[in-house]
């Protein structure tokens, strides 16, 4: 991997802070580049999907400033959203909608112009293996489906930066085959890519760069290796590494055998 | 305690599930919130006591030799209680068919899934039972204030006519499995259950309308034709009423009778529960194919979210019935304005409060399915559109769907006079407008499918919207027929919006 510093940057954090009941994103900094995939790791509850949630807009934050692109989220939202796209681990789309009435809604709202949209949608249709249902209402689609409609929707406006929470989870072997290959795809032409994992063999084999976050602090950030060398245990998986990391009293155990 | 798998156990378990499900739906899942439901449940109960008061307490005299037209006033007061216990059966049947939660464990737990159902169905009725004798208590409490002791036998007859009720919808719901497989009979039975609870009363209305010119259903019941018709006193078809006046041998026959049968029902249907419960939750994976599109259109982001906002409402055919029923309860007083006033000029005045006040009611249910019932709360918050044009584009949709269903009835209306036309076309529009901003006001994020359980999200949104329309309804009917006093009810619709303002959780 090239050194990043010389790309231009995607997303910019700086002292980002929300708190529910109690601190649940922490003064937390992260800086990613153009064309990069990162992962963003960490144990249930460490503030994962509140950074991402507050990135994309979802949630304001109590303190702190981000950047997508040179924008400022905060104080000009629509433009930073215009250029990022937001995949939950959960698929929201309409169940009374077919997968391309649904990309046709989505390029609406993002102001796309409808035949370069509809060229995009076939696409993505092909690609994600939805062309036999493109016309079938979702409602009575599996998980996997859902996922693909909804990656395909996140993808239909051409956002140079995709967020993803848990993108994989739920999805059988082919079907999260095919999203990685659509992510690296994205990541080749130019894209960046932040997703958050709980299956660390994928944060190790298609990440750039991986974050680890806990208690709602960035705790360690790098490429596998670099994460590696933090530990001073160099030929640990992964795995090894994270439960090393979070220190959390279990895993260090774990880790220690 | 009980050993694990009996009968009573089951029934604590599923009375321990009954209860939580209770406290959450009163408290909106907020532990904080129990003393303030103590007390309004309280208040409510002492509201109902009174009113109660104010509809039977002349009624406390009659004995148990009672004649002819005071067994068809209980008997048809019991039939139309029944008939909204029934619609209330089949809703909790339907549901309890469909729920998924736990029919994988108990069907593959060694548990008897014959005992189990058994026990569900136990609960359902014992759901209708409470809900029964909850509903009737304060009039059975103020009949026997004031008419001795006796009255409280229709504790008993009301006991049974919920177990009766829970019977029937039961074979109801089977019945139509079997005729209609499982696909259809969720919409099928929902409907049914709707149309049930609403016909029976409507139908007595539209007869009474013929029969006297009042819309009383009550008047339809004291008709000459009806006590003419009726069977003689000694008849067994009137020991329920018989039962409620304090006769103990009617009592004891009714509340045995409909225990037997609800027992029937249940030993005859909780072996099939399951099989059709499993049925009934293949039933997602049912494809429906739409015609295929011509391509992406050119439009507005603001075009887009109306368009889906109505494409979401017309494939939904069961959101479609929920928001169109309020509909036909414009048909009694419709019938009544063509008998009435027929002849006469000037009838339309009578119509536009009806009309407002279902615009309003109309407007309430369409504005939370847009706007609180977002499918993808996410994507919308996620795309490049300010969160206030998202809403502006919902309230147009909600607006313009109002305007469709209502523009036919101000089009006639104007063929009468185009003055009333005009103040039941600013009508409409005002009390939609207003119950879109209550339900803005008090936006929650929920699921389409929860749109049945809307109103306890937030009560005072309920009760608000319900108001503002009655206001703007009275405010339309005095401005048609040109008084001044239009302004009470309009001050009184905008101090309600006021209101909701100042307590909204949005404030």
């Amino acid at each position: 991997m090239h050194s990043p510093a010389d790309r231009p940057i995607a997303l910019a954090v700086r002292g980002l802070s929300k708190s529910f009941d109690r601190p649940a994103v922490d003064a937390l900094s992260l800086t990613i580049y153009g064309g990069e995939f990162y992962a963003l790791v960490g144990p249930n509850g460490a503030g994962k999907t509140t950074t991402l949630r507050m990135v994309v807009g979802l949630l304001r934050p109590d303190a702190g400033s981000i950047v997508i692109g040179g924008i400022d989220t905060l104080a000009r939202p629509e433009d930073a959203k215009q250029i990022t796209a937001w995949l939950s681990d959960e698929p929201m789309i309409y169940d009374k909608l077919t997968p391309f009435e649904y990309l046709e809604f989505v390029a609406g709202l993002w102001g796309i112009d409808a035949r370069q949209a509809e060229t995009r949608a076939r696409e993505l249709i092909g690609w994600l293996g939805l062309a036999p249902h493109a016309h079938e209402r979702c409602e009575g689609f599996s998980k996997g489906m859902r996922q693909k409609v909804a990656l395909a929707g996140a993808l239909v406006h051409d956002p140079k930066l995709i967020i993803l929470d848990e993108p994989l989870t739920g999805l059988d072997a082919g079907s999260a085959r095919l999203v990685k290959n659509v992510l690296r795809e994205r990541v080749a032409a130019g894209g960046t890519v932040i997703m958050t994992t709980h299956i660390l063999e994928v944060a190790e084999r298609m990440a750039d760069r991986i974050g680890v976050i806990a208690s709602g602090r960035l705790i360690a950030e790098g490429t596998l290796d670099e994460l590696r060398h933090m530990t001073g245990k160099t030929a640990t998986s992964l795995e090894d590494t994270f439960l090393t990391l979070v220190a959390d009293p279990v895993a260090q155990a774990v880790a220690a055998e | 305690m009980s050993q694990p798998a009996t009968l009573t156990w089951l029934a604590g378990h599923e009375l321990r599930l009954g209860w939580r499900d209770w406290v959450s739906l009163m408290t909106a899942g907020r532990r904080s919130r129990a003393r303030t439901v103590a007390i309004a449940l309280i208040v409510f109960a002492a509201f109902m006591h009174l009113f109660a008061y104010w509809i039977v307490a002349g009624y406390a005299d009659a004995t148990v030799a009672a004649d002819t037209a005071t067994l068809v006033g209980i008997t048809g007061t019991l039939l139309l209680s029944w008939s909204l216990l029934l619609s209330q059966a089949m809703e909790s049947v339907t549901r309890a068919f469909y729920a998924r939660s736990d029919l994988d464990l108990i069907l593959t737990s060694p548990a008897s899934a014959r005992k189990v159902f058994a026990v569900r169905m136990g609960r359902i009725a014992a759901a209708s039972v409470l809900v029964a004798v909850l509903l009737a208590a304060p009039f059975i409490d103020v009949l026997a204030m004031r008419g001795g002791a006796r009255w409280l036998s229709a504790y008993g007859v009301v006991a049974g006519m919920g177990a009766v009720a829970t019977a029937f919808a039961l074979a109801l719901t089977i019945a139509l499995f079997r005729l209609i497989g499982a696909k259809r009979t969720r919409l099928i039975a929902q409907i049914a259950a709707a149309v049930i609870g609403a016909a029976f009363v409507i139908g007595l209305q539209i007869a009474a309308i013929f029969s006297s010119g009042s819309i009383s259903r009550f008047a339809a019941l004291q008709s000459p034709w009806m006590l003419a018709h009726a069977p003689n006193t000694h008849s067994a078809f009137w020991w329920p009423a018989h039962a409620v006046l304090g006769d103990a041998h009617a009592l004891v026959a009714v509340a045995a009778a409909s225990f037997a049968l609800l027992a029937a029902a249940i030993a005859l249907f909780s072996g099939r529960f399951g099989e059709h419960a499993h049925a009934a939750a293949s039933v997602g994976s049912a494809v429906v194919r739409q015609r295929r599109s011509l391509g992406f259109r050119r439009r507005s982001p603001m075009r887009v979210l109306r368009q889906k906002e109505w494409t979401l409402l017309l494939r939904d055919p069961w959101l479609v019935s929920q928001t169109l029923m309020q509909i036909l309860y414009l048909l009694p007083p419709a019938v009544l304005l063509w008998v009435t006033f027929r002849d006469a000029t000037g009838s339309y005045v009578i119509l536009i409060p009806v009309v407002v006040m279902a615009a309003g009611q109309l407007a309430g249910g369409l504005a939370w399915l847009s706007i609180s019932g977002e499918d993808a709360p996410d994507l919308i918050a996620s795309s490049p559109i300010p969160a206030g044009r998202v809403l502006r584009a919902k309230i147009e949709a909600v607006i313009g769907m109002i305007a469709l269903v209502f523009a036919p009835i101000v089009a006639v209306l104007a063929c009468e006079a185009l003055s009333g036309a005009l103040v039941s076309a600013l009508g409409i529009l005002a009390a939609a407008a207003a119950a879109t901003l209550i339900q803005i006001c008090f936006r929650t994020q929920a699921k389409r499918s929860q749109f049945r359980r809307r109103q306890t999200s937030s009560r005072i949104a309920t009760f608000a919207e319900a108001f503002s329309s009655i206001a703007w309804a009275a405010t339309s009917a005095l401005a048609a027929a040109g008084s001044w006093f239009a302004l009470g009810p309009a001050l009184a619709a905008l101090g309600i919006l006021v209101g909701v303002r100042v307590i909204s959780p949005r404030a």
